[in-house]
């Protein structure tokens, strides 16, 4: 057999596995509308995208994943709880070389819209993948965005200043720059205290953003000038969670350590969560927990996190996952639904059996 | 023969062909004044093509070329993973230009990145889309505000006159070269003071394509005339 149709009965392979534990297939078509996609992700997509044009519907994109659609379609008209299953090509642009670096792969994927537990849920889909992928020796890390987004919701200051800092949780350069310039590391740059104390330009106005605009955002800035500093105990305890990193059946008890008392419903969460992988006889022991893991992947994950990777560090992860609450709100136009998922690289997965 | 593509006119021809003549290498055009045909003397192996500098990059990729004069934006830009196409031998101390990121200067609330970011949030939340950005160098600005962590942004082509997309309305801010930033404070516009995402030169670039077989000799030869370090290809 040729590798890819090597690659092809691995996915195929997957996607009986994903239906015989419940789901419903869908196949999304490989030619998506752009703007959803440009919408949801920022103009990085273009960076990751292959983009074409269709004279009658515009500017398409060849499907870099299945979540958008599959959500798409979910929150149009599906019903509730479901378990949805797919595999085909991706399609990735690549602009740096490598040997990882296949810009048409095929994923299978494995997906659960479901009020009623997420985290029995995350453990269903974990265990599951944890099935598929055993014998193959990879290393699983789990995290939680969630827990970052609890400790911010928590620190002592303007609710302007924790949107901000929520809002660069999936950007962690931008991220510290903030933390840096809410604790008064950083120094109020001149032009901002000139802005402050009253100096406009005398350019003409220009643009489609209104002087009102203007004058709201320098209302805002005045209003943060004037708020205290962050404490720099709360400043070193989110940069200790950020940093943790420990067996996940010692991630709880780590975590209460660092005393950030909004945690605790998030701590609570993680619990329960490891409790249901237990029932599914997977060890926290033998997972990895990573605070920060997922923090620079896709913006859409907001809650648990996964990962399954080979000892190969060149080698792209044979798994990931995780749960996006806020996507099912953001695309379900008034609607929302728990739903937590994730994707094996098929041809990754048939190359490592392959090996072994 | 070892190729050498330099720009086929203007003050990018002119200030190569004097530092090529510093290094007691004539450059020249030959033929009429409309005919873009050049001849090398003083080097042994070497000959002239001129070309326009915006595809020299793409030339040099192809392995078309062997050596090529460019602006290191245009490398950059147009080539994925550059230094993995091309070797930089040596910037040439001429054409300087930055590219830069510049907003209206009546925007008196934004001066630096962390400016325009917390500014296309909010002008996403009132506008109901992405603040745009005019540019021609799209991979250049996305790597540079995608490594700063700025959000909320989309990029709208522009390919000139792209100082003039702000008052027009088709854009927010840009990102273009400037050197004396004599037509960005015409139009009425500001640089950010914290946003300089290339400085350009005009830099002599070497082939990384599999086209040097049987002139290496040729090559050491004239990489010891110019002066410049000859990096593994």
């Amino acid at each position: 057999m040729s590798d890819k149709a090597l690659y092809r009965a691995s996915a195929a392979r997957l996607l009986e596995a994903f239906l015989a534990a419940g789901a419903v297939e869908v196949t999304p078509d490989i030619l998506q509308p752009a703007e959803a996609l440009l919408d949801l992700y920022g103009e990085d997509i273009r960076a990751r995208a292959y983009v074409t044009t269709d004279p009658l519907r515009g500017e398409m994109m060849l499907r870099p994943d299945f979540t958008l659609p599959v959500v798409q379609a979910h929150m149009a008209h599906g019903a509730e709880p479901a378990r949805y299953a797919y595999a085909g090509e991706v399609f990735r642009r690549q602009d740096h070389r490598g040997p990882a670096r296949a810009n048409e792969y095929f994923q299978a994927g494995f997906e659960i819209f479901d009020r009623a537990d997420p985290e029995a849920a995350d453990a269903e889909v974990f265990a599951l993948f944890s099935g598929l992928l055993s014998g193959l020796n990879l290393k699983a890390t789990i995290g939680d965005m969630g827990l970052l987004r609890a400790a911010v919701d928590g620190l002592d200051t303007l609710p302007a200043r924790k949107a901000a800092l929520a809002r660069h949780i999936w950007r962690p350069k931008r991220f510290q720059h903030l933390l840096s310039r809410y604790s008064g590391q950083i120094a109020t740059p001149a032009a901002r205290a000139d802005l402050l104390t009253g100096q406009r330009s005398g350019a003409p106005w220009i643009g489609l953003r209104s002087r009102d605009e203007m004058e709201a955002r320098i209302a805002d800035l005045a209003a943060d000038a004037e708020a205290p500093p962050l404490s720099a105990n709360a400043v070193s305890a989110i940069g200790a969670l950020a940093e943790l990193r420990c067996p996940a059946d010692a991630a709880p008890a780590a975590l209460r350590a660092l005393d950030i008392p909004t945690l605790e419903p998030a701590i609570a969460r993680l619990e329960r969560r490891l409790a249901a992988l237990e029932a599914r006889a997977i060890d926290p022991a033998g997972l990895q927990f990573d605070a920060s893991h997922g923090r620079s992947s896709m913006e859409y994950y907001d809650g648990f996190v996964f990962t399954f990777s080979a000892a190969d560090p060149s080698l792209p992860p044979v798994a990931t996952g995780g749960r996006y609450d806020a996507l099912t709100r953001q695309l379900g136009q008034g609607d929302e639904i728990p739903a937590v998922g994730g994707v094996i690289r098929a041809g990754l997965l048939a190359d490592l059996e392959g090996a072994a | 023969m070892i190729k050498l593509g330099v720009p086929s006119k203007g003050r990018l021809m002119e200030k190569t062909f004097e530092w090529f003549g510093a290094r007691d290498i004539t450059l020249k055009r030959t033929g009429s004044e409309r005919e873009y045909a050049g001849a090398v003397e003083g080097a042994e192996g070497v000959a002239l093509v001129l070309l326009s500098a915006g595809e020299i990059p793409r030339e040099l990729a192809a392995g078309r070329i062997h050596l090529g004069v460019t602006g290191s934006d245009l490398v950059r830009e147009k080539l994925a993973d550059w230094d993995s196409q091309v070797a930089s031998l040596a910037p040439m101390g001429f054409g300087h230009a930055d590219l830069i990121l510049a907003v209206p200067d009546c925007w008196a609330d934004v001066d630096s990145l962390e400016d325009l970011d917390a500014c296309a949030h909010r002008f996403r939340g009132t506008h109901g889309f992405r603040l745009r950005i005019a540019t021609k160098y799209h991979r250049l600005v996305r790597e540079f505000l995608t490594r700063e962590g700025v959000a909320d942004w989309q990029l709208v082509d522009s390919q000139g006159a792209t100082e003039g997309t702000i008052a027009n309305h088709t854009a927010e801010a840009i990102a273009d070269i400037t050197s004396s930033g004599e037509t960005l404070r015409a139009n009425h516009l500001k640089i950010l003071s914290d946003a300089v995402i290339h400085q350009s030169q005009a830099t002599l670039f070497a082939s990384r394509a599999p086209i040097w077989g049987g002139h290496e000799a040729a090559m050491s030869q004239f990489a010891r005339q110019l002066g410049v370090d000859l990096p593994e290809l």
